[in-house]
Protein backbone atom coordinates (compact mmCIF):
# COMPACT_ATOMS: atom_id res chain seq x y z
CA UNK A 1 0.00 0.00 0.00
CA UNK A 2 1.48 3.32 -1.02
CA UNK A 3 2.53 5.69 1.69
CA UNK A 4 0.70 8.94 2.21
CA UNK A 5 2.22 12.25 1.35
CA UNK A 6 2.01 14.46 4.40
CA UNK A 7 0.59 17.84 3.58
CA UNK A 8 1.55 21.21 4.97
CA UNK A 9 0.66 21.81 8.58
CA UNK A 10 0.30 24.69 10.90
CA UNK A 11 3.18 24.02 13.23
CA UNK A 12 1.92 26.30 15.98
CA UNK A 13 -1.21 24.25 16.55
CA UNK A 14 0.72 21.00 16.59
CA UNK A 15 1.66 20.97 20.22
CA UNK A 16 -1.82 22.03 21.33
CA UNK A 17 -3.42 18.96 19.84
CA UNK A 18 -0.78 16.59 21.05
CA UNK A 19 -3.02 15.29 23.81
CA UNK A 20 -5.92 14.64 21.48
CA UNK A 21 -3.64 12.78 19.12
CA UNK A 22 -2.22 10.60 21.85
CA UNK A 23 -5.76 9.73 22.80
CA UNK A 24 -6.82 8.82 19.31
CA UNK A 25 -3.70 6.84 18.70
CA UNK A 26 -4.41 4.47 21.50
CA UNK A 27 -8.17 4.62 22.00
CA UNK A 28 -11.27 3.09 20.51
CA UNK A 29 -14.82 4.28 20.88
CA UNK A 30 -16.54 2.42 23.69
CA UNK A 31 -19.75 4.23 24.41
CA UNK A 32 -21.67 7.45 23.94
CA UNK A 33 -23.67 9.41 26.44
CA UNK A 34 -26.34 11.91 25.39
CA UNK A 35 -27.11 14.86 27.63
CA UNK A 36 -30.74 15.80 27.00
CA UNK A 37 -32.38 19.18 26.87
CA UNK A 38 -33.88 20.75 29.96
CA UNK A 39 -37.29 22.19 29.07
CA UNK A 40 -38.26 23.39 32.53
CA UNK A 41 -37.96 27.03 31.50
CA UNK A 42 -39.60 26.73 28.11
CA UNK A 43 -38.23 26.17 24.68
CA UNK A 44 -34.99 28.11 25.18
CA UNK A 45 -31.90 26.02 24.62
CA UNK A 46 -30.73 24.60 27.93
CA UNK A 47 -29.17 21.25 28.77
CA UNK A 48 -29.64 19.12 31.85
CA UNK A 49 -26.82 19.31 34.35
CA UNK A 50 -27.61 15.89 35.76
CA UNK A 51 -24.39 13.90 35.92
CA UNK A 52 -24.71 10.68 33.88
CA UNK A 53 -23.66 7.49 35.61
CA UNK A 54 -21.45 6.36 32.73
CA UNK A 55 -19.11 9.26 33.35
CA UNK A 56 -18.75 8.67 37.06
CA UNK A 57 -15.42 6.95 36.77
CA UNK A 58 -14.08 9.19 34.05
CA UNK A 59 -14.49 12.79 35.11
CA UNK A 60 -15.22 14.85 38.19
CA UNK A 61 -18.79 15.96 38.61
CA UNK A 62 -17.89 19.61 39.10
CA UNK A 63 -15.94 19.83 35.87
CA UNK A 64 -18.80 18.33 33.91
CA UNK A 65 -21.38 20.59 35.54
CA UNK A 66 -19.21 23.64 34.88
CA UNK A 67 -19.00 22.79 31.20
CA UNK A 68 -22.75 22.31 30.84
CA UNK A 69 -23.54 25.44 32.86
CA UNK A 70 -21.19 27.54 30.75
CA UNK A 71 -22.78 26.17 27.60
CA UNK A 72 -26.23 26.97 28.98
CA UNK A 73 -25.09 30.52 29.71
CA UNK A 74 -23.83 30.94 26.17
CA UNK A 75 -27.12 29.76 24.74
CA UNK A 76 -29.07 32.01 27.10
CA UNK A 77 -26.97 34.93 25.89
CA UNK A 78 -27.68 34.05 22.27
CA UNK A 79 -31.43 33.75 22.82
CA UNK A 80 -31.84 36.69 25.15
CA UNK A 81 -34.74 38.91 24.18
CA UNK A 82 -33.72 42.41 25.10
CA UNK A 83 -32.61 45.73 23.70
CA UNK A 84 -30.01 44.35 21.35
CA UNK A 85 -32.25 41.71 19.82
CA UNK A 86 -35.03 44.28 19.24
CA UNK A 87 -32.58 46.61 17.56
CA UNK A 88 -31.25 43.85 15.37
CA UNK A 89 -34.77 42.70 14.51
CA UNK A 90 -36.08 46.16 13.65
CA UNK A 91 -33.02 47.10 11.63
CA UNK A 92 -33.18 43.85 9.72
CA UNK A 93 -36.91 44.27 9.07
CA UNK A 94 -36.36 47.79 7.74
CA UNK A 95 -33.91 46.43 5.20
CA UNK A 96 -36.25 43.53 4.31
CA UNK A 97 -33.74 41.23 6.02
CA UNK A 98 -31.25 41.79 3.22
CA UNK A 99 -28.79 42.98 5.82
CA UNK A 100 -28.28 39.39 6.90
CA UNK A 101 -26.57 38.73 3.61
CA UNK A 102 -23.59 40.73 4.82
CA UNK A 103 -23.96 40.85 8.58
CA UNK A 104 -23.62 38.01 11.02
CA UNK A 105 -26.49 37.60 13.46
CA UNK A 106 -25.84 37.67 17.18
CA UNK A 107 -26.77 34.01 17.47
CA UNK A 108 -24.16 33.05 14.88
CA UNK A 109 -21.51 35.02 16.74
CA UNK A 110 -22.33 33.20 19.96
CA UNK A 111 -22.30 29.84 18.17
CA UNK A 112 -18.75 30.55 17.08
CA UNK A 113 -17.82 31.30 20.67
CA UNK A 114 -19.45 28.05 21.74
CA UNK A 115 -17.51 26.07 19.14
CA UNK A 116 -14.29 27.58 20.38
CA UNK A 117 -15.20 26.88 23.99
CA UNK A 118 -16.01 23.24 23.28
CA UNK A 119 -12.78 22.78 21.41
CA UNK A 120 -10.85 24.26 24.31
CA UNK A 121 -12.67 22.08 26.85
CA UNK A 122 -11.99 19.00 24.76
CA UNK A 123 -8.28 19.72 24.60
CA UNK A 124 -7.77 20.68 28.20
CA UNK A 125 -10.19 18.58 30.17
CA UNK A 126 -11.98 15.87 28.23
CA UNK A 127 -9.38 14.44 25.89
CA UNK A 128 -6.89 13.67 28.69
CA UNK A 129 -9.69 11.69 30.32
CA UNK A 130 -10.59 9.79 27.18
CA UNK A 131 -13.78 11.74 26.49
CA UNK A 132 -14.95 13.91 23.64
CA UNK A 133 -17.77 16.45 23.48
CA UNK A 134 -19.60 17.00 20.20
CA UNK A 135 -20.99 20.47 19.57
CA UNK A 136 -24.79 20.28 20.06
CA UNK A 137 -25.39 22.14 16.80
CA UNK A 138 -24.18 19.06 14.97
CA UNK A 139 -26.93 17.05 16.63
CA UNK A 140 -29.73 19.51 15.93
CA UNK A 141 -29.31 21.23 19.33
CA UNK A 142 -31.10 18.27 20.86
CA UNK A 143 -28.32 16.63 22.82
CA UNK A 144 -24.74 17.07 23.93
CA UNK A 145 -23.06 13.92 22.74
CA UNK A 146 -20.11 12.76 24.85
CA UNK A 147 -18.07 9.95 23.37
CA UNK A 148 -16.24 7.67 25.77
CA UNK A 149 -13.03 6.15 24.53
CA UNK A 150 -11.38 3.10 25.94
CA UNK A 151 -7.65 2.60 25.92
CA UNK A 152 -6.94 0.10 23.16
CA UNK A 153 -4.33 -1.70 25.18
CA UNK A 154 -6.76 -2.46 27.97
CA UNK A 155 -9.86 -3.46 26.00
CA UNK A 156 -10.31 -6.86 24.36
CA UNK A 157 -11.30 -5.46 20.99
CA UNK A 158 -7.75 -4.33 20.27
CA UNK A 159 -6.75 -7.81 19.14
CA UNK A 160 -9.52 -7.76 16.54
CA UNK A 161 -8.39 -4.59 14.84
CA UNK A 162 -4.72 -5.47 14.83
CA UNK A 163 -5.36 -8.88 13.28
CA UNK A 164 -7.34 -7.23 10.47
CA UNK A 165 -4.47 -4.88 9.76
CA UNK A 166 -2.05 -7.81 9.86
CA UNK A 167 -3.94 -9.95 7.37
CA UNK A 168 -4.49 -7.22 4.80
CA UNK A 169 -1.06 -5.74 5.14
CA UNK A 170 0.77 -4.36 2.13
CA UNK B 1 -11.80 -8.72 -3.08
CA UNK B 2 -14.47 -8.27 -5.68
CA UNK B 3 -15.79 -4.90 -4.55
CA UNK B 4 -14.16 -1.52 -4.87
CA UNK B 5 -14.99 1.50 -2.79
CA UNK B 6 -15.41 4.71 -4.76
CA UNK B 7 -15.57 7.89 -2.78
CA UNK B 8 -16.75 11.27 -3.82
CA UNK B 9 -17.44 14.47 -2.02
CA UNK B 10 -21.05 15.53 -1.80
CA UNK B 11 -22.88 18.33 -0.10
CA UNK B 12 -24.88 17.21 2.90
CA UNK B 13 -28.20 18.32 1.45
CA UNK B 14 -27.95 15.56 -1.14
CA UNK B 15 -28.12 12.98 1.60
CA UNK B 16 -30.78 14.55 3.79
CA UNK B 17 -33.82 12.39 4.38
CA UNK B 18 -37.24 13.96 4.00
CA UNK B 19 -39.26 15.15 1.05
CA UNK B 20 -37.73 18.55 0.45
CA UNK B 21 -36.36 19.91 -2.78
CA UNK B 22 -33.13 21.82 -2.73
CA UNK B 23 -31.94 24.37 -5.24
CA UNK B 24 -28.82 26.46 -5.82
CA UNK B 25 -26.60 23.74 -4.38
CA UNK B 26 -28.41 23.60 -1.07
CA UNK B 27 -28.99 27.30 -0.52
CA UNK B 28 -32.72 27.04 -1.21
CA UNK B 29 -34.98 24.59 0.61
CA UNK B 30 -38.62 24.05 -0.31
CA UNK B 31 -41.35 21.44 -0.22
CA UNK B 32 -41.84 19.07 -3.09
CA UNK B 33 -45.08 20.49 -4.51
CA UNK B 34 -44.41 23.99 -5.72
CA UNK B 35 -47.36 24.52 -8.06
CA UNK B 36 -49.36 26.74 -5.72
CA UNK B 37 -46.24 28.76 -4.93
CA UNK B 38 -45.83 29.55 -8.62
CA UNK B 39 -49.48 30.61 -8.68
CA UNK B 40 -48.83 32.98 -5.75
CA UNK B 41 -45.87 34.47 -7.58
CA UNK B 42 -47.87 34.83 -10.76
CA UNK B 43 -50.77 36.55 -9.02
CA UNK B 44 -48.59 39.01 -7.14
CA UNK B 45 -46.27 39.85 -10.00
CA UNK B 46 -49.06 39.89 -12.55
CA UNK B 47 -51.34 42.19 -10.57
CA UNK B 48 -48.52 44.57 -9.71
CA UNK B 49 -47.35 44.72 -13.31
CA UNK B 50 -50.85 45.62 -14.42
CA UNK B 51 -50.97 48.30 -11.72
CA UNK B 52 -47.67 49.81 -12.81
CA UNK B 53 -48.65 49.65 -16.45
CA UNK B 54 -52.18 51.02 -16.32
CA UNK B 55 -52.73 53.03 -13.15
CA UNK B 56 -49.38 54.44 -12.23
CA UNK B 57 -48.75 56.70 -15.23
CA UNK B 58 -52.12 58.40 -14.72
CA UNK B 59 -51.84 58.65 -10.93
CA UNK B 60 -48.25 59.86 -11.00
CA UNK B 61 -49.25 62.74 -13.23
CA UNK B 62 -52.62 63.61 -11.78
CA UNK B 63 -52.06 62.91 -8.11
CA UNK B 64 -48.49 62.37 -6.97
CA UNK B 65 -45.37 60.56 -8.17
CA UNK B 66 -44.98 59.17 -4.67
CA UNK B 67 -47.79 56.71 -5.32
CA UNK B 68 -45.93 54.39 -7.72
CA UNK B 69 -42.74 54.77 -5.71
CA UNK B 70 -44.41 53.60 -2.53
CA UNK B 71 -46.14 50.80 -4.45
CA UNK B 72 -42.79 49.67 -5.82
CA UNK B 73 -41.21 49.62 -2.35
CA UNK B 74 -44.14 47.70 -0.94
CA UNK B 75 -44.02 45.24 -3.82
CA UNK B 76 -40.29 44.64 -3.28
CA UNK B 77 -40.85 44.09 0.43
CA UNK B 78 -43.63 41.59 -0.26
CA UNK B 79 -41.44 39.67 -2.70
CA UNK B 80 -38.50 39.67 -0.29
CA UNK B 81 -40.66 38.28 2.51
CA UNK B 82 -42.27 35.70 0.26
CA UNK B 83 -38.96 34.43 -1.04
CA UNK B 84 -37.45 34.43 2.41
CA UNK B 85 -40.36 32.37 3.77
CA UNK B 86 -40.33 29.96 0.88
CA UNK B 87 -36.62 29.42 0.53
CA UNK B 88 -35.45 29.17 4.12
CA UNK B 89 -35.25 26.23 6.45
CA UNK B 90 -38.36 26.45 8.68
CA UNK B 91 -36.54 24.90 11.62
CA UNK B 92 -36.23 21.29 10.58
CA UNK B 93 -34.91 18.98 13.28
CA UNK B 94 -32.43 16.47 11.90
CA UNK B 95 -33.18 12.83 12.51
CA UNK B 96 -31.40 10.99 15.25
CA UNK B 97 -28.21 9.21 14.31
CA UNK B 98 -28.22 5.47 15.05
CA UNK B 99 -26.46 5.73 18.40
CA UNK B 100 -28.75 8.42 19.68
CA UNK B 101 -31.78 6.42 18.53
CA UNK B 102 -30.48 3.33 20.33
CA UNK B 103 -29.79 5.35 23.47
CA UNK B 104 -33.34 6.67 23.48
CA UNK B 105 -34.77 3.18 22.87
CA UNK B 106 -32.82 1.88 25.81
CA UNK B 107 -34.13 4.65 28.01
CA UNK B 108 -37.70 3.93 26.91
CA UNK B 109 -37.34 0.24 27.63
CA UNK B 110 -35.84 0.96 31.01
CA UNK B 111 -38.72 3.29 31.82
CA UNK B 112 -41.40 0.85 30.66
CA UNK B 113 -40.04 -2.12 32.54
CA UNK B 114 -41.23 -5.58 31.57
CA UNK B 115 -44.32 -5.61 29.42
CA UNK B 116 -46.19 -8.93 29.69
CA UNK B 117 -46.31 -10.81 26.41
CA UNK B 118 -49.41 -10.08 24.35
CA UNK B 119 -49.89 -6.62 25.80
CA UNK B 120 -49.16 -3.53 23.77
CA UNK B 121 -46.32 -1.44 25.16
CA UNK B 122 -47.41 1.91 26.58
CA UNK B 123 -47.30 4.91 24.22
CA UNK B 124 -43.97 6.63 24.06
CA UNK B 125 -44.53 9.84 25.94
CA UNK B 126 -42.24 11.87 28.09
CA UNK B 127 -43.65 14.34 30.60
CA UNK B 128 -41.79 17.56 31.19
CA UNK B 129 -42.67 20.43 33.41
CA UNK B 130 -42.55 23.80 31.72
CA UNK B 131 -43.31 26.85 33.83
CA UNK B 132 -45.19 24.65 36.28
CA UNK B 133 -47.36 23.02 33.65
CA UNK B 134 -47.03 19.41 32.56
CA UNK B 135 -46.42 19.11 28.84
CA UNK B 136 -46.30 15.77 27.05
CA UNK B 137 -43.51 15.18 24.56
CA UNK B 138 -44.38 12.65 21.91
CA UNK B 139 -41.97 10.25 20.27
CA UNK B 140 -41.58 10.54 16.52
CA UNK B 141 -41.19 7.10 14.94
CA UNK B 142 -39.86 8.53 11.69
CA UNK B 143 -37.19 10.77 13.15
CA UNK B 144 -36.58 8.55 16.20
CA UNK B 145 -36.55 11.42 18.65
CA UNK B 146 -38.78 12.76 21.36
CA UNK B 147 -40.09 15.91 19.77
CA UNK B 148 -39.18 19.08 21.64
CA UNK B 149 -42.15 21.05 22.92
CA UNK B 150 -44.04 22.82 20.12
CA UNK B 151 -42.37 20.73 17.45
CA UNK B 152 -44.47 18.65 15.11
CA UNK B 153 -43.87 16.28 12.24
CA UNK B 154 -44.98 17.58 8.85
CA UNK B 155 -46.18 14.66 6.79
CA UNK B 156 -45.89 16.59 3.53
CA UNK B 157 -42.23 17.37 4.02
CA UNK B 158 -41.58 14.30 6.18
CA UNK B 159 -39.59 16.30 8.73
CA UNK B 160 -40.02 17.28 12.34
CA UNK B 161 -40.16 21.07 12.45
CA UNK B 162 -39.49 23.12 15.56
CA UNK B 163 -42.35 25.41 16.66
CA UNK B 164 -44.38 24.01 13.78
CA UNK B 165 -47.11 26.39 12.69
CA UNK B 166 -48.52 24.87 9.52
CA UNK B 167 -47.53 23.74 6.06
CA UNK B 168 -48.44 26.52 3.67
CA UNK B 169 -48.85 25.48 0.02
CA UNK B 170 -49.04 29.15 -1.02
CA UNK B 171 -45.43 29.65 -0.02
CA UNK B 172 -44.45 26.10 -0.86
CA UNK B 173 -42.83 25.40 2.50
CA UNK B 174 -43.55 24.66 6.13
CA UNK B 175 -43.88 27.62 8.47
CA UNK B 176 -41.91 27.04 11.64
CA UNK B 177 -39.66 28.70 14.14
CA UNK B 178 -37.17 30.13 11.69
CA UNK B 179 -39.49 31.57 9.08
CA UNK B 180 -42.65 32.44 11.01
CA UNK B 181 -41.86 36.14 11.26
CA UNK B 182 -41.16 36.33 7.54
CA UNK B 183 -44.46 34.59 6.87
CA UNK B 184 -46.29 37.03 9.12
CA UNK B 185 -44.62 40.05 7.52
CA UNK B 186 -45.46 38.59 4.12
CA UNK B 187 -49.16 38.35 4.92
CA UNK B 188 -49.13 41.76 6.56
CA UNK B 189 -47.36 43.51 3.70
CA UNK B 190 -49.45 41.64 1.14
CA UNK B 191 -52.60 42.87 2.90
CA UNK B 192 -51.27 46.42 2.74
CA UNK B 193 -50.32 46.03 -0.90
CA UNK B 194 -53.71 44.60 -1.80
CA UNK B 195 -55.54 47.38 0.02
CA UNK B 196 -53.25 49.96 -1.58
CA UNK B 197 -53.77 48.68 -5.12
CA UNK B 198 -57.51 48.27 -4.57
CA UNK B 199 -57.87 51.79 -3.22
CA UNK B 200 -55.90 53.41 -6.01
CA UNK B 201 -57.70 51.37 -8.63
CA UNK B 202 -60.97 52.82 -7.38
CA UNK B 203 -59.49 56.31 -7.16
CA UNK B 204 -58.15 56.00 -10.69
CA UNK B 205 -61.44 54.74 -12.10
CA UNK B 206 -63.36 57.51 -10.35
CA UNK B 207 -60.97 60.23 -11.48
CA UNK B 208 -60.93 59.03 -15.06
CA UNK B 209 -64.69 58.49 -15.17
CA UNK B 210 -65.26 62.07 -14.17
CA UNK B 211 -63.38 63.10 -17.31
CA UNK B 212 -64.21 60.37 -19.79
CA UNK B 213 -67.12 58.38 -18.46
CA UNK B 214 -67.15 55.03 -16.80
CA UNK B 215 -67.29 52.69 -19.78
CA UNK B 216 -64.57 54.57 -21.68
CA UNK B 217 -62.33 54.33 -18.65
CA UNK B 218 -62.74 50.58 -18.55
CA UNK B 219 -61.93 50.38 -22.25
CA UNK B 220 -58.80 52.49 -21.85
CA UNK B 221 -57.47 50.55 -18.88
CA UNK B 222 -58.73 46.97 -19.13
CA UNK B 223 -56.16 45.85 -16.58
CA UNK B 224 -58.07 47.66 -13.88
CA UNK B 225 -60.95 45.21 -13.99
CA UNK B 226 -58.62 42.28 -13.54
CA UNK B 227 -56.76 43.95 -10.70
CA UNK B 228 -59.93 44.84 -8.86
CA UNK B 229 -61.17 41.27 -9.14
CA UNK B 230 -57.92 39.74 -7.86
CA UNK B 231 -57.60 42.29 -5.09
CA UNK B 232 -61.17 41.86 -3.96
CA UNK B 233 -60.84 38.13 -3.46
CA UNK B 234 -57.32 38.35 -2.08
CA UNK B 235 -58.32 41.00 0.41
CA UNK B 236 -60.76 38.86 2.31
CA UNK B 237 -58.46 35.88 2.59
CA UNK B 238 -55.14 37.62 3.23
CA UNK B 239 -56.46 40.27 5.58
CA UNK B 240 -58.34 37.59 7.46
CA UNK B 241 -55.20 35.47 7.68
CA UNK B 242 -53.16 38.43 8.93
CA UNK B 243 -55.75 39.12 11.58
CA UNK B 244 -55.75 35.48 12.65
CA UNK B 245 -51.97 35.36 12.95
CA UNK B 246 -51.90 38.65 14.83
CA UNK B 247 -54.28 37.05 17.32
CA UNK B 248 -52.06 33.95 17.56
CA UNK B 249 -48.91 36.03 18.05
CA UNK B 250 -50.49 38.07 20.83
CA UNK B 251 -51.22 34.81 22.64
CA UNK B 252 -47.92 33.18 21.65
CA UNK B 253 -49.66 30.19 20.07
CA UNK B 254 -49.07 28.31 16.87
CA UNK B 255 -51.73 27.43 14.28
CA UNK B 256 -51.06 23.80 15.06
CA UNK B 257 -51.80 24.32 18.76
CA UNK B 258 -54.87 26.38 17.97
CA UNK B 259 -56.30 23.72 15.68
CA UNK B 260 -55.63 20.94 18.15
CA UNK B 261 -57.01 23.03 20.99
CA UNK B 262 -53.95 22.36 23.12
CA UNK B 263 -54.39 25.36 25.37
CA UNK B 264 -58.10 26.01 25.22
CA UNK B 265 -60.72 24.90 27.66
CA UNK B 266 -60.75 24.90 31.42
CA UNK B 267 -59.59 21.37 31.98
CA UNK B 268 -56.61 21.61 29.73
CA UNK B 269 -53.23 23.03 30.47
CA UNK B 270 -52.84 26.78 30.09
CA UNK B 271 -50.30 27.92 27.52
CA UNK B 272 -46.98 27.75 29.36
CA UNK B 273 -45.13 29.71 26.70
CA UNK B 274 -47.21 32.86 26.88
CA UNK B 275 -45.82 35.77 28.86
CA UNK B 276 -49.43 36.81 29.64
CA UNK B 277 -48.58 40.19 28.14
CA UNK B 278 -49.51 40.95 24.54
CA UNK B 279 -46.57 43.24 23.89
CA UNK B 280 -44.07 40.78 25.31
CA UNK B 281 -45.53 37.98 23.24
CA UNK B 282 -45.38 40.03 20.05
CA UNK B 283 -41.84 41.11 20.77
CA UNK B 284 -40.73 37.56 21.36
CA UNK B 285 -42.16 36.25 18.14
CA UNK B 286 -41.32 39.16 15.87
CA UNK B 287 -38.20 40.66 17.44
CA UNK B 288 -36.69 37.57 18.94
CA UNK B 289 -33.29 36.24 17.95
CA UNK B 290 -32.83 34.83 14.47
CA UNK B 291 -32.30 31.15 15.03
CA UNK B 292 -29.64 29.41 12.98
CA UNK B 293 -30.38 26.41 10.83
CA UNK B 294 -29.21 23.18 12.43
CA UNK B 295 -29.25 21.43 9.08
CA UNK B 296 -25.83 21.96 7.66
CA UNK B 297 -26.99 21.85 4.07
CA UNK B 298 -23.90 23.01 2.30
CA UNK B 299 -21.33 21.16 4.38
CA UNK B 300 -19.24 18.61 2.58
CA UNK B 301 -19.21 14.94 3.36
CA UNK B 302 -17.70 11.80 1.92
CA UNK B 303 -19.98 9.46 0.09
CA UNK B 304 -18.62 5.93 -0.10
CA UNK B 305 -20.20 3.56 -2.56
CA UNK B 306 -19.21 -0.02 -3.16
CA UNK B 307 -18.80 -0.81 -6.84
CA UNK B 308 -17.91 -4.30 -7.97
CA UNK B 309 -14.72 -4.36 -10.03
CA UNK B 310 -13.88 -6.68 -12.93
CA UNK B 311 -11.12 -9.25 -12.39
CA UNK B 312 -8.53 -7.86 -14.82
CA UNK B 313 -8.21 -4.42 -13.40
CA UNK B 314 -8.63 -5.63 -9.88
CA UNK B 315 -5.20 -5.17 -8.39
CA UNK B 316 -4.64 -1.64 -9.68
CA UNK B 317 -8.18 -0.44 -9.03
CA UNK B 318 -8.28 -1.99 -5.58
CA UNK B 319 -5.09 -0.25 -4.58
CA UNK B 320 -6.48 3.00 -5.96
CA UNK B 321 -9.68 2.47 -4.05
CA UNK B 322 -7.76 1.63 -0.91
CA UNK B 323 -5.99 4.94 -1.25
CA UNK B 324 -9.28 6.68 -1.89
CA UNK B 325 -10.98 4.96 1.01
CA UNK B 326 -8.04 5.79 3.19
CA UNK B 327 -8.45 9.34 2.11
CA UNK B 328 -12.14 9.00 2.89
CA UNK B 329 -11.48 7.72 6.39
CA UNK B 330 -8.89 10.37 7.00
CA UNK B 331 -11.24 13.05 5.86
CA UNK B 332 -13.69 12.11 8.57
CA UNK B 333 -13.77 14.68 11.25
CA UNK B 334 -15.40 13.56 14.41
CA UNK B 335 -13.78 16.13 16.62
CA UNK B 336 -14.05 19.83 16.43
CA UNK B 337 -10.29 19.94 16.73
CA UNK B 338 -8.52 19.28 13.47
CA UNK B 339 -5.82 16.68 13.80
CA UNK B 340 -2.49 18.20 13.01
CA UNK B 341 0.62 16.09 12.99
CA UNK B 342 3.65 17.24 14.88
CA UNK B 343 7.18 16.04 15.15
CA UNK B 344 6.15 13.24 17.51
CA UNK B 345 3.79 11.61 15.10
CA UNK B 346 5.23 8.76 13.11
CA UNK B 347 5.19 9.36 9.37
CA UNK B 348 2.57 6.78 8.54
CA UNK B 349 0.12 8.32 10.97
CA UNK B 350 0.06 11.81 9.52
CA UNK B 351 -3.49 12.50 8.40
CA UNK B 352 -4.29 14.50 5.33
CA UNK B 353 -4.39 18.11 6.46
CA UNK B 354 -6.06 19.32 3.32
CA UNK B 355 -9.01 17.23 4.35
CA UNK B 356 -9.14 18.58 7.86
CA UNK B 357 -8.97 22.14 6.61
CA UNK B 358 -12.10 21.50 4.63
CA UNK B 359 -14.45 21.97 7.58
CA UNK B 360 -16.73 18.98 7.47
CA UNK B 361 -17.50 18.71 11.15
CA UNK B 362 -20.05 15.90 11.28
CA UNK B 363 -19.05 12.33 10.82
CA UNK B 364 -20.49 10.56 7.86
CA UNK B 365 -23.55 8.65 8.88
CA UNK B 366 -23.29 5.60 6.69
CA UNK B 367 -20.02 4.26 8.06
CA UNK B 368 -20.31 1.80 10.93
CA UNK B 369 -19.66 3.23 14.38
CA UNK B 370 -16.22 1.82 14.85
CA UNK B 371 -14.79 3.69 11.92
CA UNK B 372 -16.03 6.96 13.32
CA UNK B 373 -12.83 6.84 15.28
CA UNK B 374 -11.01 10.04 14.41
CA UNK B 375 -8.29 9.11 12.04
CA UNK B 376 -5.04 9.28 13.79
CA UNK B 377 -3.67 5.84 14.13
CA UNK B 378 -1.91 4.24 11.23
CA UNK B 379 -3.95 5.10 8.18
CA UNK B 380 -3.58 1.64 6.75
CA UNK B 381 -5.14 0.09 9.82
CA UNK B 382 -8.09 2.42 9.62
CA UNK B 383 -8.57 1.85 5.93
CA UNK B 384 -8.44 -1.89 6.24
CA UNK B 385 -10.72 -1.84 9.22
CA UNK B 386 -13.26 0.28 7.42
CA UNK B 387 -13.16 -1.82 4.26
CA UNK B 388 -13.46 -5.00 6.27
CA UNK B 389 -16.39 -3.60 8.19
CA UNK B 390 -18.05 -2.35 5.05
CA UNK B 391 -17.80 -5.78 3.50
CA UNK B 392 -19.41 -7.46 6.44
CA UNK B 393 -22.52 -5.29 6.00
Amino acid sequence: MQGLVPTATDGNMATEFHNLQELRHSASLANKVFIQRDYSEGTTCKFQTKFPSELESRIERTLFEDTVKTLNNYYAEAEKIGGQSYLEGCLACATAYLIFLCMETRYEKVLKKIAKYIQEQNEKIYAPRGLLITDPIERGMRVIEISIYEDRGSSGSSSGSSSVSGSTAR
Amino acid sequence: MSAVMITRKVRKWEKLPGKNTFCCDGRVMMARQKGVFYLTLFLIIGTCSLFFAFECPYLAVHLSPAIPVFAALLFLFVMAMLLRTSFSDPGVLPRALPEEATFIEMEIEAANGNVPAGQRPPPRIRNVQINNQIVKLKYCYTCKIFRPPRASHCSICDNCVDRFDHHCPWVGNCVGKRNYRYFYLFTLSLSLLTIYIFTFDIVHVVMRSVDNGFLNTLKETPGTVLEVLVCFFTLWSVVGLTGFHTYLISLNQTTNEDIKGSWSGKNRVQNPYSHKNIIKNCCEVLCGPTYPSVLDRRGLMQDDSLVSATGAAQSSSSSNSTLQSTHAVLCLQKTTAPLIPNEHTPDDAKPSIAASAEKSPSPKEELPPASKLPPLASPETDAETSIAKDKTH
